[in-house]
């Protein structure tokens, strides 16, 4: 399998802020690859350095097979979905998505058509001749992804593409980015904030903080298996534990992970817990539970009696769903 | 609950304010128009009566004419002032000033481009503060002082010339002296000169809308450019000049308008030929032939009046 992108031991300083400090990572040809992170985590530099809009300060970056410091982004064949769409104002929408043939020399009539055919792709044929700022977000959204598509790149970077969108259109743009990416078969390079996103979207996801990469894997292993508590915390609202509570519960010793939903109420055996907080969800219940003074998070499913605040209950997990992790931080 | 504070109000609706203020408050709240029309009034009449009617009358004298005898000014309707316009000698005038309007505002635009994208872009805090004194400071200081200074500079005696004179660069000046239309006997006496004193003194009217301009461009759109395969070259005609063009424009509107109007400048530093503000100045004073200089200052509004129309053809204020 090829390697679309090769980060070897890069970092990206600005001063004495490390956006990016030694980040080794293979991104495979053809894959679905997600940078997830909060704010200031690094992962929007990385794509950026990808892109060619910063250069690393240490370190070596290959774009298939081929060295990529100190190229400019014009040489890159790679394309980027920006934040903010950043679709060009004084152009109307056939235009934007033409320019980068444009650019390239290629004749009015040819362009033009294939513009429309990067806006078909996209399900917004027939909108060319409109202002970016006559269309809403989710088709702004698309006319970035048409422009970006339409140089054929090898690698096609997407900036919190779905960010600004509200949560039914981000569903359904999720979904159709996945069949898009399918179906083209580019290499796609993911940067979110949004866990559920990056899990429900990517083949493999990189778990971002302080400019390192703190676990690489599929969004399975890195929703059941956390290698650290910062995972299992930003991952999804997990119940992160100190050792002393995996060794009373399992005889095992060290921090544990212990996904909300693997929490049962049972009726005999268990642990007893009190209930601090109970939040309806609609088909599942958000419930806080005091258990031997550690406060845990439970989500249940609301049919039957649901618990409420001060009842006490049983509650039990799979033993195996309590998971260990490796490292401490 | 706990005892209220005095100035802490438990109502859920307050009193009105007490006194006139308080009730012109709630006056001015309810009716907004009311607001408008007493901000409005005063300057609107300060522009319609005093500004446009003055020169709206200015306007009329130019369809009149003088009487070559008597030198009194005849009342009757006519076109035949304007026709004088078009005599070589004024004409000659008229076409002086709009060439170098034209090249003043390129000019200005060339060199205040750099200045203004470094200052958009880069220029933070301290830096951003240096630019604007740098930028601002000479509209501090006269006029006159500022184009006396400039006389001295480019004079034959001068530091320009002692400078080139200095780099064994002599013969350059010289070279440029002799030239034709351009040349002089000294810079301080030249096209030249008048130009050099132009561009300094309308450079910051170039520079301020211009980069106002460039820092509404974000920079995801130039790096989408570049990273869509445009070279920085590509970029700049494609993306950063059109959306920068309604400033360049604003800013050409003040440097080509101030030009064409001038008349101190090229008194002071230049040959002796006459440019349009010189020849409303002579006209309307010694000769007594308001008519002439009217349409003299008709010319300005007419040029500026079908720029800007062809500017708004090609599109320069699409981006706004």
């Amino acid at each position: 399998m090829t390697t679309a992108v090769l980060f070897a031991k890069v970092s990206r300083h600005f001063g004495a802020v490390k956006a990016v400090d030694g980040v080794d990572l293979a991104i495979r040809e053809g894959e679905f690859f997600a940078m997830l992170g909060p704010s200031g985590s690094g992962k929007t530099t990385c794509l950026r350095l990808i892109a060619g809009f910063e250069q690393p300060t240490a370190g070596h970056i290959e774009i298939f097979g081929e060295t990529a410091e100190g190229v400019p982004p014009y040489r890159r064949n790679v394309n980027t979905v920006f934040q903010d769409y950043a679709l060009f104002p004084h152009m109307n929408v056939l235009d934007n998505v033409a320019y980068g043939l444009m650019i390239r020399g290629i004749g009015k009539a040819e362009r033009h058509s294939a513009a429309e055919d990067a806006l078909t792709l996209v399900q917004l044929p027939s909108y060319g001749a409109r202002r970016p700022n006559q269309l809403s977000g989710g088709q702004r959204q698309r006319v970035a992804l048409a422009r970006a598509l339409i140089n054929k790149p090898k690698v096609l970077l997407l900036d919190e593409p779905l960010g600004a969108l509200d949560l039914k259109l981000r569903e359904s743009m999720q979904e159709e980015l996945k069949a898009l990416q399918k179906r083209l078969g580019i290499t796609f390079v993911f940067v979110t904030h949004d866990q559920s996103e990056a899990l429900s979207m990517a083949d493999r996801v990189a778990v971002f903080d302080h400019g390192r990469i703190m676990q690489l894997g599929s969004p399975q292993d890195i929703y059941q298996r956390p290698a650290s508590r910062f995972v299992a915390d930003f991952v999804g609202s997990s119940n992160v534990l100190p050792p002393d509570f995996a060794n009373k519960t399992s005889g095992r010793y060290g921090w544990a992970s212990l996904r909300p939903e693997a929490i049962r109420i049972v009726g005999a055996g268990g642990y007893e817990a009190r209930v601090t907080a109970s939040g309806y969800l609609g088909g599942l219940t958000r419930l806080g539970l005091d258990l031997y003074g550690q406060k845990l998070v439970a989500l249940v499913p609301s049919n039957g009696a649901v618990p409420k605040e001060g009842d006490s209950i049983r509650v039990a997990w799979t033993p195996a769903d309590l998971h260990l992790m490796e490292d401490e931080f | 609950m706990t005892a209220t504070s005095a100035t802490e109000s438990t109502l859920a609706i307050q009193p009105p304010r007490e006194g006139l203020t308080g009730a012109l408050s709630d006056l001015l709240w309810r009716r907004p128009g009311l607001l408008l029309a007493l901000m409005l009034t005063p300057p609107v009449l300060w522009l319609g009566i005093i500004y446009l009617g003055s020169l709206f009358a200015l306007l009329a004298q130019s369809f009149f004419s003088i009487d070559e005898f008597s030198g009194l000014i005849d009342y009757q309707p006519t076109l035949k002032t304007y026709g004088e316009l078009f005599q070589p000698s004024n004409l000659d005038i008229i076409l002086r000033t709009v060439l170098m309007a034209a090249i003043v505002t390129i000019a200005a635009a060339i060199v205040g481009f750099p200045i203004a994208y470094y200052a958009a872009r880069y220029a933070q805090g301290r830096w951003k503060a240096l630019f604007y004194v740098g930028v601002l400071l000479p509209l501090w200081s006269s006029y006159l002082v500022k184009i006396y200074a400039w006389k001295l500079i480019l004079a034959k005696e001068g530091i320009l010339t002692w400078v080139f004179g200095k780099l064994y660069l002599g013969w350059l000046l010289d070279a440029w002296l002799s030239l034709p239309v351009i040349g002089g006997n000294s810079l301080s006496v030249s096209y030249t000169g008048t130009f050099l004193v132009f561009l300094y003194v309308w450079l910051p009217f170039m520079i301020l809308p211009t980069k106002a301009a460039l820092e509404r461009v974000p920079v995801s759109l130039l790096e989408a450019s570049s990273d869509l395969g445009a070279t920085p070259a590509q970029t700049f005609r494609t993306v950063l000049f059109p959306l920068a063009l309604p400033g360049i424009v604003a800013g050409s509107i003040f440097t080509f308008s101030l030009t064409l109007g001038d008349y101190i400048i090229p008194q002071i530093v230049g040959s002796s030929r006459l440019f349009i503000g010189q020849a409303v100045y002579a006209h309307q004073g010694t000769a007594g032939n308001i008519p002439l200089a009217a349409a003299f200052t008709v010319v300005p509004i007419v040029i500026m009046g079908l720029y800007l129309w062809m500017a708004r053809r090609m599109g320069a204020f699409d981006a706004l």
